[in-house]
């Protein structure tokens, strides 16, 4: 049954799928990237029942599923709570050229982490509980890259 | 509760660059599942089928797959996320009381595509998407925080690989059998800290079918030796964002664990289960998960992979298969197991038979980094 299989040449085709979207932000993130692009600030919110500090900033709290209607201005300090050092290229996906270091980043004031590069730091120098500032982008469009990453606290 | 059995199991051999269209590997395997049950088309009434649209490059791709998976003028449903889940809803519609046999279908070509750029496509494109986080560096930023919580060791991760690459050398369908050293891993090319080459599984074409049938119609059905009972299952998911979880801490996988256990009756799973198949696409994660599914304490999955509980031969054998390491077609790998499973349970492992197994553990995430888990307990 399966003779005349063998001979067949398998063809490929080659594609690809680009479908333009617009995501809105959201008002709770909006309200994040906009003190973020026009102040320079970064803000958390903070959970009224259980205290829990978000950041970037959650529409409900995933521990009671309140509203954190608290807002409060972070630092720009923390503490990384685990980093990788990434070897490889992804030109289309990777805003920088590897190596780079991703890290989690505890931030002062927040109880959640933010995921983000660590940068102005050789990757081979970051480790695990490394105090960090957030560096900002000069020009900024609200959006996550406006940090342009975290760098080690002289 | 009335019970629901496994009767029949078919699957394609693993590939890469597989010259089956996703839809022939879906045919081919749901054939072979139908041909093991013993059973035709015609008694099944019920289809799931397990996909993801981005991986198969085609939006509602189950419809794509409808008349592959034998759904043609039947019933058919999808689940997106891996086969485990797709078996859980399998069940769940027949315990319904709303359908009889029912296919479980999954189906994965990951060569066809760009498996970095999709799964970057499972973040949140407000928050980190753009930053370009995958599958893998996410891998990473758990591995380290597992490493750094518990004192662990990139050499001990590497000990993973060695055990499941050279467990695949007893399964014929395995893509990466492989005789290595822990040297071999350490020195095998960095891809994102602390992960190397050969802790990462291989990106994998495989399609998987299961058939289950409720117990009055699986005695009608099948003979004996062909029935395995899904005697428990479990199921929990995690919050979405990375940083909004601690990685290394397994609450929603000791959920999921507690609720199949309990369901299946088991109070001590390291005494009463006799294998696992555990979700291994990086090699540090069958320790991580083992803590999790309640075999080890906390911390403690790495020291007793060295002192040879999980081998083939050892007290508790994990991934005899060969695991995700050796082939790990993403949708499909938890259907894998689950017939992986099934075999050893009915004594047809072949050269990689486990002596007089009852019960046996099946284990399968969705999304990152174990974000959810599901758990079953299967058994003669
Ligand atoms: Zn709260």
């Amino acid at each position: 049954m399966s003779d005349w299989k063998d001979d067949v040449e398998i063809l490929v085709h080659e594609g690809k799928i680009s479908v333009p979207y617009s995501w809105t932000v959201g008002s709770t993130l909006s309200r994040f990237y906009c003190e973020l692009r026009d102040n320079g600030k970064i803000w958390a919110n903070r959970c009224p029942s259980c205290g829990t500090t978000f950041v970037p900033p959650k529409i409900k709290c995933i521990n009671c599923y309140e509203e954190p209607h608290d807002w409060v201005e972070l630092p720009g300090t923390g503490t990384v709570e685990t980093y990788t050092v990434v070897r490889y290229e992804e030109p289309s996906m990777h805003p920088r050229k590897a190596p780079f270091v991703y890290g989690v980043i505890k931030m002062d004031g927040a109880d959640t982490g933010i995921v983000h590069f660590i940068g102005d730091v050789d990757p081979e120098q970051v480790k695990v509980g490394m105090r960090v500032e957030a560096v900002l982008e000069d020009e900024r469009e609200g959006n996550i890259l406006d940090i342009r990453h975290f760098r080690p606290l002289a | 509760m009335e019970k629901v059995a496994i009767i029949g199991v078919g699957y394609t051999k693993y590939a890469q660059n597989s010259p089956l269209t996703f839809a022939e590997m879906v045919f081919e395997a749901t054939t072979k599942a139908l041909e093991d049950a013993g059973i035709t088309r015609d008694e099944v009434d019920n289809v799931v089928s397990v996909s993801s649209d981005f991986w198969d490059g085609r939006t509602i791709s189950s419809m794509a797959i409808s008349d592959a998976s034998g759904a043609y003028g039947k019933d058919i449903t999808t689940v997106e996320g891996d086969g485990t889940f797709g078996a859980l809803y399998g069940m769940m519609r027949i315990l319904s009381g709303s359908f009889g046999v029912s296919i479980v279908c999954a189906h994965h070509k990951g060569t066809e595509s760009n498996m970095n750029g999709i799964t970057n496509c499972a973040f949140d494109p407000l928050v980190e998407r753009k930053l370009g986080l995958d599958a893998v560096s996410s891998a990473a930023l758990q591995a380290r925080r597992y490493m750094s919580k518990y004192g662990l060791l990139e050499e001990q991760f590497a000990l993973v690989s060695v055990k499941n690459h050279g467990n695949a050398k007893k399964n014929p369908i395995a893509l990466l059998p492989m005789d290595i050293t822990v040297e071999d891993v350490m020195n095998s090319r960095k891809v994102a800290d602390p992960l190397k080459v050969l802790d990462c599984s291989p990106v994998t074409d495989g399609a998987c079918t299961l058939i289950l049938a409720a117990e009055r119609q699986a005695k009608k059905l099948t003979t004996n030796k062909k029935r395995v009972w899904m005697k428990g299952v479990g199921h929990c998911s995690d919050a979405f964002r990375l940083g909004d979880r601690d990685l290394a801490d397994m609450r929603a996988l000791k959920k999921a664990a507690k609720r199949a256990y309990e369901m299946a009756g088991i109070s001590d799973p390291l005494k009463e289960i006799d294998f696992a198949e555990v979700y291994d696409a990086f090699s540090y994660m069958e320790p991580l998960w083992l803590e999790g599914l309640g075999i080890c304490d906390d911390g403690k999955g790495c020291e007793y992979l060295e002192r040879g509980w999980f081998n083939a031969d050892g007290k508790f054998p994990v991934n005899v298969s060969g695991g995700r390491l050796s082939a790990n077609p993403v949708q499909s790998a938890g259907l894998y197991a689950m017939a992986e499973a099934v075999l050893q349970l009915r004594g047809e492992a072949g050269e990689r038979q486990l002596d007089g197994v009852e019960t046996a553990l099946v284990h399968g995430i969705n999304g990152m980094c174990g974000q959810s888990h599901c758990v079953w307990v299967l058994g003669r």
